[in-house]
């Protein structure tokens, strides 16, 4: 179970539900995100975007705005042409439009930017731009993009509208295994196309000082560090250097990687304050972020295991088509295309395995990979655990059976995976397990039994996930070539309190308590007096930002290796001026003594103190340190969550009745936190599970471009969330901590859609694509003859 | 644009300004008084981030005209805070995790603050419904409804009339 903390609650270490420091603004209204934002001569900026999904442009007529009072001038990709910045580079490589010059290749693309004096006036100019097209044939089913003579989304880059290919795994003793089985279990899964849709949207206000040659922007970005360098690389030719460059990422509302990728907006909003010297402000609103901004998901899978009989599991092949819309800009570190999927083996000890993944163009939103997923892990989690249900069903064997039989023991960590990976630790029978007494499983079993007979539909579901995070070690992560690696800078103050700075940016994950309690778990400052920030490029460390469940493997240990070099210090210092030797000191929370002498010690307070005013002789005064941490592998959180469903025969409607999750996300900084992490990413399992969708039709429309069809679960559809944890610390980690940020988005949707199809099995039905509409299982019980 | 002279009391101060008809009543918030706790999050009325009070009652100020609230009283996120005190909401919101990026959480305090001074103890199921027009993609809503009830608890006590627009922030509260 939870470990008791090692610290007491005025220090705040490691394991104590501290409540949050970064509070007290939010509860006041005092947050500071973007929009709040003013400049002094600040001008707005909105945007003219394409009803088409796929056309020529055949004219720009600018003529109506520019006499719209209030607006100033109308950019387009001709004008942004001229200083080579139409086109951008996405962080896989590809490129993307900021403003077309001669095409646009999906619908509500961007094609030119209205410059006014206010955001009503910049409105009023969006809607006198005049714009011709030309209609070309959209591109919507991406089989059908990729089969011969299909219409090219993409000439300027390739005469094929197949991105790439990837494979992991053997595929040869793959076969090899599929030949030898006594059954396989295949199954075609769609996860469609969904939106993070965090309540704040995108956007920024850019703000070139032509005075001081300086670019700030404040932005709505995960990652500071990383937009300040690619600005750098992509307008260093018209003269915007790096040192000259100022990211402010202040309060984010809400990320979930749909805060990763640098949008158009941001490049003209930079652009035109370049030219104009002036600030300008761009927000986006609901409409633009649902249907312009990076998508999730958006596979289609074949998945098959081969099994013996007795149900025990010996591979898995994989084959998938990914949607990535007119350009691959999808958030991956560059060697992996498809992510972390190769991760689908999953919990499961499978000998030999095999995936495949092949991308498509169409004439959709650039994407992918934004929405709490550590970079496809969704997806491959939903893979699996709905072939290990199938499969137990048709071997008619007890779904946490058939999981228990499979399971990686805990005797085989680390535990090297078929396609490559190395498991840092895990106990997934303990935690399914636990998610089983704790739902109390064997009565719902017979109470399912009892209520199948009277005919009503009960159904139970489990996800026994292993999630990868922590991204990523030096030798294998790159983005865009920066390393992943992330930093903590940390100094003591004189009188013992301490700032303590990184290369993260929270959008709500707390680090401003959670690093906090780091540096408390470290050096006996209480947090209370640890001030952290985030964000700011020109004084936080380099790091490469906040997504894939990533700050505590990462920076997170980076904090507690700095805290450890600035102990070193302190023991030098201690030494000094207990006049022991640096052997001869024992260090427990905040304070060296001497050994054997009790009376003689010194608070890490006093320490300060002394390095700004008795430091020794020969050594540098101040009490600071920098860690850049490299991890030396991933972190392997994972879980195990049961589902309760009740289904209304008449209706369709699927009600969430019970949901437990077990959850080990090994040594934990903050229950509080991490509770509250699991909870909101229950949620957005849950919403995709049964309401969120992105469809185009055939001709390219999106359907689920607003609110009133992109269907966010409120409180009314939200289950009330049973929580409980196991702890295996991570091997590696400087504390043991693994990420948790992701793991309920990624466990969650299966365990629902296992619960539904195990209601409605005895029927006939196999399998179900989500979102698990109401619709869609009306039709099914049509079907199958059901009626109330 | 025809313009207007408006005058509306916002947090217990009378504001009068010439606005456009066109104007928000979100955007006189936030743009004009340059009280920016009040966000927006939507265009479609949906997610409940602009949420204010006008004259007691929970509107979303995206669907309102700055015209339309001429000669009413508006509370906002920044009035809950009383002479130093916090508002028994927001210690609740702080003291059961209730928010996270914060970004939804003014508009959930208003409509809990609502809810509140007219029912002063909500089922769960009650404040679930009373919420349900606020979205938020963090939290899960778990500790949002544990904030409420929290806040519940601290309230309660006191006169379940119909309170004047001051009055609800005279309750006793604990920062």
């Amino acid at each position: 179970m939870i470990q008791e903390p090692r610290t007491s609650p005025e220090v705040g270490g490691m394991g104590h539900s501290m409540k949050r420091k970064e509070d007290g603004r939010f509860i006041r209204g005092k947050g500071n995100y973007v929009d709040d934002i003013v400049l002094p001569d600040m001008l707005f900026m909105d945007i003219v975007r394409t009803p088409y999904p796929h056309a020529r442009i055949l004219n720009i007529d600018t003529s109506r705005a520019l006499a719209t009072p209030g607006v100033l001038a109308v950019i387009t990709g001709r004008d942004l042409e001229k200083y080579n910045l139409h086109m951008m580079p996405t962080l896989m490589s590809d490129t993307q439009m900021v403003l077309p010059t001669d095409r646009v290749v999906y619908q509500s693309q961007e094609v030119a930017a209205v410059i006014a004096t206010s955001r009503y006036a910049a409105a009023d100019g969006v809607a006198a731009v005049d714009v011709d097209y030309e209609p070309l044939p959209p591109v919507v089913d991406p089989y059908k993009a990729i089969e011969p003579g299909a219409t090219l989304v993409r000439p300027d880059r390739k005469d094929t509208n197949h991105i790439w290919h990837w494979e992991a795994g053997n595929k040869d003793a793959t076969e090899q295994v599929f030949k030898d089985a006594d059954l396989t279990v295949s199954e075609h899964i769609y996860i469609p196309r969904i939106h993070v849709a965090s309540i704040e949207t995108c956007g920024c206000v850019a703000s070139y000082d032509k005075a001081r040659e300086q670019l700030t922007v404040y932005m709505t970005t995960q990652a500071p560090h990383a937009v300040r360098t690619v600005v750098a690389l992509v307008a260093g030719h018209v003269g915007l250097s790096e040192e000259r460059i100022r990211i402010i990422s202040p309060d984010i509302g809400g990320g979930f990687g749909g805060k990763v990728p640098v949008y158009p907006g941001y490049v003209v909003a930079i652009a035109v304050s370049f030219l104009l010297g002036k600030p300008i402000k761009w927000i986006e609103d609901r409409m633009e972020n649902l249907q312009a901004d990076s998508f999730a998901r958006d596979y289609h899978i074949d998945a098959e295991l081969a099994l013996k009989k007795d149900g025990t599991i010996t591979g898995l092949r994989v084959k998938t088509l990914a949607d990535h819309g007119c350009a691959d800009a999808a958030a991956n570190p560059s060697k992996f295309p498809a992510g972390l999927y190769s991760i689908v083996t999953g919990s499961y000890d499978i000998g030999a395995a095999h995936v495949a993944v092949d991308a498509a163009y169409t004439t959709k939103p650039p994407g992918g990979v934004a929405y709490r997923c550590s970079f496809r892990v969704t997806e491959a989690v939903h893979a699996i655990e709905r072939l290990a249900d199938i499969a137990a069903h048709e071997l008619k064997m007890d779904p946490a059976e058939f999981r228990l039989k499979n399971f990686i023991k805990p005797e085989q960590f680390p535990y090297k995976s078929a396609t490559g990976w190395t498991y840092d630790s895990g106990n997934y029978k303990a935690a399914l397990e636990l998610a089983m007494q704790k739902i109390n499983y064997a009565e719902l079993r017979r109470e399912q039994l009892e209520k199948r007979a009277r005919g009503e539909l009960m159904g139970i579901g489990i996800s026994s996930f292993t999630e990868i995070v922590g991204a990523g070690p030096s030798h294998t992560f790159d983005i865009l070539g920066l390393k992943m690696f992330d930093s903590a800078e940390i100094r003591i103050h004189p009188t013992g309190k301490a700032i303590a700075r990184f290369g993260t940016k929270s959008q709500g994950q707390g680090h401003e308590t959670t690093y906090a309690q780091i540096v408390a778990e470290e050096l006996g400052i209480p947090a209370a007096h640890v001030q952290v920030e985030e964000g700011d490029t020109d004084t936080a460390p380099y790091g490469l930002g906040t997504y894939a469940s990533r700050s505590t493997p990462t920076a997170g240990a980076a904090g507690a290796m700095a805290a450890r070099k600035i102990r070193d210090k302190a023991r030098k210092i201690a030494a000094y001026l207990l006049e022991a030797s640096e052997e001869d000191l024992e260090w427990t929370t905040g304070k060296f003594t001497v050994r054997g002498s009790p009376d003689r010690s010194k608070t890490i307070q006093e320490i300060a103190f002394a390095a700004y005013t008795n430091h020794p002789q020969g050594m540098e005064a101040g009490l600071e340190a920098v860690s850049y941490y490299d991890p030396p592998n991933l972190t392997f959180p994972f879980g195990s969550y049961i589902c309760v469903v009740d289904i209304d025969k008449g209706t369709g409607e699927v009600k969430v009745r019970r949901f437990v999750a077990v959850d080990d996300c090994g040594n934990i900084i903050n229950p509080m936190i991490v509770d509250g992490q699991i909870h909101g990413g229950l949620a957005q399992g849950l919403a995709p599970a049964l309401f969120e969708e992105i469809q185009y039709d055939e001709n390219g429309n999106i359907q689920g471009g607003s609110f009133m069809d992109y269907l966010l679960p409120t409180a009314m559809e939200t289950p009330n969330w049973e929580l409980d944890k196991t702890v295996t610390p991570s091997p590696h980690h400087p504390l043991g901590a693994k990420g948790v940020g992701e793991s309920a988005t990624v466990g969650a949707p299966p365990a629902i859609a296992n619960a539904v199809v195990d209601a409605l099995w005895h029927l006939g039905v196999r399998h179900i694509d989500i979102p698990i509409t109401p619709f869609k299982v009306w039709k099914i019980l049509r079907e199958k003859g059901v009626s109330e | 644009m025809s313009t207007h002279t408006i005058k509306v009391t916002v947090n217990g101060q009378a504001h009068s300004a010439e606005v456009e008809s066109r104007l928000l009543l979100v955007h006189h918030i936030r743009d004009t008084l340059r009280l920016t706790g009040t966000h927006i999050g939507c265009d479609t009325s949906h997610c409940g981030a602009c949420t204010v009070l006008l004259d007691d009652y929970p509107v979303k100020s995206c669907t309102m005209f700055a015209v339309q609230a001429d000669g009413h009283a508006i509370r906002t996120v920044e009035g809950l805070e009383q002479g130093g005190a916090l508002h028994p909401v927001q210690a609740g919101f702080k003291e059961e995790h209730g928010l996270q990026c914060g970004y939804c959480t003014p508009g959930m305090m208003m409509t809990a603050t609502a809810l509140l001074e007219h029912n002063t103890n909500p089922t769960e199921a009650e404040i679930r419904q009373a919420i349900s027009g606020n979205l938020c993609r963090c939290t899960g809503y778990v500790n949002i409804v544990k904030a409420i009830q929290h806040a519940a608890g601290a309230m309660r006590g006191v006169s379940a009339a119909l309170p004047a627009s001051s009055a609800a922030a005279k309750t006793t509260a604990t920062a």
